[in-house]
């Protein structure tokens, strides 16, 4: 008995049955479908967290106030009020191998101009923020050192606040109201697209950190919510975050064995806390996948069981003219491993195009690794050995003369 | 030319075969267990056939005549005693050694013809080859030459149900004879057949028994068939009674020539 005459026999037995072998297979189709089409969805994310964080740089730290302990992905704004403007303008004064530091103050508030309105979140920071964003201004300029010393009125609007507030207008030069104060469009930033979590990168504005403290926020004492801070080279990131450790603890008077009041964060933290993230979403969205899979086996072993029974009488013949248990074991094997691999095969074509097609309309990206494909293709062979096993071996464990009379 | 054994008597043990034996059985039991009852299918039969014999085994129904047949095929296996296979003791083989001894020594025919269904005559017939692992093209040619020993070469396309009763028979001969094997066991093979199709089974066996020496046992209710045979052993109630040779055998191909041709048989 060769491997090949073994297919054929399995073919034919399948083949007799054309619509029950395709609702069978149809289990192992979705299983797989759904897990290339997850896994690739989640190393998508991966994909485009890890273009994005390239695009920010490498060399960029960020200064929170607060400690936040180590380990923890979150990047939200501290709770204290330990962080100032001054130290930032130390560290940019102390520290040479800092090329550029801002800091960060967020708002959010209502725009108008005209009839028209918008709600917008408010980045305020220093005229370093497009070198320290990697983000640059399309129409227009970016506002001044000066506008930041004086707290000036003028505002960089982000695309998407530039469409909604001047649909078929210039916004450069334009006057706008912010809570009954006068802000001048002076740039609008290039279009970024969406965040790794989906959010409308452009749908912000961007001020003098000093406007929004006193004008929008009127902070007595100012204070920011985080600083960004870019090294001169990625290889000195490690030297300007201790340079920033022993200058903020030395400012803030913190003593030996004390706690800092700040922390500081590179951007291969942040990249390795969103990469754990995202590893955990692939993770959760493949093993749903994969539990559908096992249904798909479920479905393999019940058909099995039946075809089987069904054709006890068959068995009992092939038995009768010499066929020797394990053959039979494999010809049924054979059976559920054809299923198996062609619902994988199928699958994987149908996840790939859930994937492309999921892209196309969500606008979100997607991965198809060959990982994913061998992984689930191996994972439906395994399946189709698993769940086949059983009745191959309940077929070939029949006594030749009960299957003979077996009616 | 037939070889005579004197009448066994169950408990007796078998004497001494003066020829070539090919098939000893001795003292055989065979008993079911159904809940708490025993049911006792063979109770010490013995019986010895030499290379070339055609037997004819009669007996009421329940009397373990397809019990016998079944362990002499090596589709099932004795409770106690021991059964010798051209000088082989079988009875202790396993699962596979028995499939091996069933596929090249033994073919089997049964009443209900037992073809797998929705497969070609063809394709039946090279059943055998196929786990003997005959290449493709070689189980081809001797299928055919199979099927053209029974006279069924025109049929070989078809499906076991686009042929009559006579016509699957003959198949199941073809495929029993396929593999060369030493003996043929047929249990009722006519008893599905009417009187023309019977003979002309019984001529296929008679013409493989003269023609290639091949050692056939068959299992029959009717007298007239039994005569084909030259030796006919009785069975009852577990142990062989009677074993005698037939006096005036019948010739199959003569009678099938006195006899007028039926439209509705197979060719
Ligand atoms: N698988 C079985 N289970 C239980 N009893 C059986 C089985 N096979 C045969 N028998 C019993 O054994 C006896 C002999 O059966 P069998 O050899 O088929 O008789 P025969 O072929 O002479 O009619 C019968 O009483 C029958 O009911
Ligand atoms: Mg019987």
């Amino acid at each position: 008995m060769n491997s090949f005459a073994i297919l054929k026999v399995a073919l034919r037995a399948l083949g007799r049955n054309k619509l029950r072998s395709a609702l069978t297979m149809l289990g192992i189709i979705i299983g797989v479908g759904a897990v290339i089409a997850m896994v690739s969805i989640g190393q998508g994310a991966q994909a485009m967290i890890e273009q994005q964080i390239n695009s920010m740089g490498s060399n960029v730290l960020y200064v929170m106030p607060g400690n936040i302990t180590t380990g923890g992905a979150s990047l939200g704004q501290g709770a204290a009020n330990t962080l100032t403007d001054e130290d930032v303008e130390a560290m940019r004064r102390e520290i040479p191998t800092i090329a550029a530091a801002s800091p960060v103050v967020r708002s959010q508030t209502q725009m108008v101009f005209g009839n028209q309105n918008w709600f917008v979140r408010i980045e305020g920071t220093n005229e370093f923020f497009p070198e320290l964003r990697n983000w640059t201004v399309d129409q227009g300029t970016f506002f001044t050192e000066g506008d930041v010393l004086s707290a000036a009125r003028v505002v960089v609007l982000g695309r998407t606040v530039a469409e909604r507030l001047f649909p078929g207008l210039d916004p450069i030069g334009q006057t706008i109201r912010v809570r009954n104060l006068a802000f001048r469009v002076v740039g609008v930033l290039a279009e970024k697209g969406q965040s790794m979590v989906g959010q409308d990168q452009d749908d912000t504005a961007v001020m003098p950190y000093t406007t929004v403290q006193k004008k929008l926020l009127g902070q007595v004492i100012p204070s920011v919510n985080q600083a960004m801070v870019s090294a001169v080279s990625q290889e000195a990131t490690v030297v300007v975050q201790r340079q920033i450790n022993e200058l903020l603890r030395q400012r803030h008077k913190i003593g030996p064995g004390e706690t800092d009041d700040f922390s500081v964060r590179n951007m291969s933290d942040v990249a390795a806390a969103s990469q754990q993230m995202t590893t955990i979403m692939t993770l959760l969205l493949g093993s749903i996948a994969a539990i559908s899979l096992i249904v798909g086996g479920i479905g393999i072993m019940n058909i099995m069981l039946v075809s089987v029974t069904e054709r006890t009488r068959e068995i009992g013949i092939r038995m009768a003219v010499g066929a020797r248990p394990s053959y039979i074991r494999l010809q049924f094997l054979a059976e559920s491993l054809v299923l198996s691999l062609t619902g994988g095969l199928i699958g994987v074509v149908i996840g790939g195009s859930l994937a492309a097609a999921i892209s196309g309309v969500l606008g979100f990206p997607t991965l198809v690794s060959a990982l994913s494909i061998t992984v689930s293709f191996a994972f439906a062979t395994c399946i189709g050995i698993f769940f086949g096993y059983y009745p191959a071996h309940k077929a070939a464990a029949l006594d030749p003369i009960e299957a003979l009379r077996y009616e | 030319m037939i070889e005579t054994v004197p009448q066994q008597h169950g408990e007796q043990p078998v004497k001494p075969a003066d020829g070539d034996t090919i098939i000893r059985v001795e003292r055989v039991y065979k008993t079911y267990r159904m809940g708490d009852i025993e049911v006792h299918a063979l109770r010490g039969a013995s019986l010895m056939v030499n290379r070339g014999e055609f037997v004819a085994i009669m007996g009421p129904s329940g009397s373990g005549k397809s019990t016998m047949m079944n362990i002499i095929g090596c589709l099932d296996r004795p409770t106690k005693g021991q059964y010798f296979l051209e000088g082989e003791d079988v009875s202790v083989f396993g699962k596979a050694e028995l499939a091996d001894i069933r596929n090249k020594r033994v073919g089997f025919v049964f009443q209900s013809f037992n073809l797998v269904p929705r497969t070609s005559a063809l394709e039946n017939v090279e059943l055998p080859l196929l786990y003997a692992g005959v290449s493709s093209k070689e189980r081809v040619r001797r299928a055919r030459e199979a099927l053209a020993t029974v006279g069924l070469s025109d049929r070989e396309k078809n499906m076991p149900n686009q042929l009559s009763g006579g016509q699957q028979q003959r198949v199941a001969i073809a495929r029993s004879l396929v593999n060369n094997p030493s003996i043929i066991l047929a249990d009722e093979p006519t008893g599905a057949l009417d009187t023309r199709t019977s003979v002309e089974v019984m001529e296929i066996f008679q013409r493989l028994n003269r023609e290639r020496n091949l050692t056939i046992i068959i299992v029959t209710h009717e007298h007239d068939i039994s005569q084909y045979a030259g030796r006919v052993v009785q069975f009852r109630d577990g142990r062989i009674r009677r074993d005698e040779p037939v006096e005036d055998r019948k010739d199959a191909a003569e009678v099938l020539a006195n006899m007028p041709s039926s439209e509705d048989d197979d060719e």
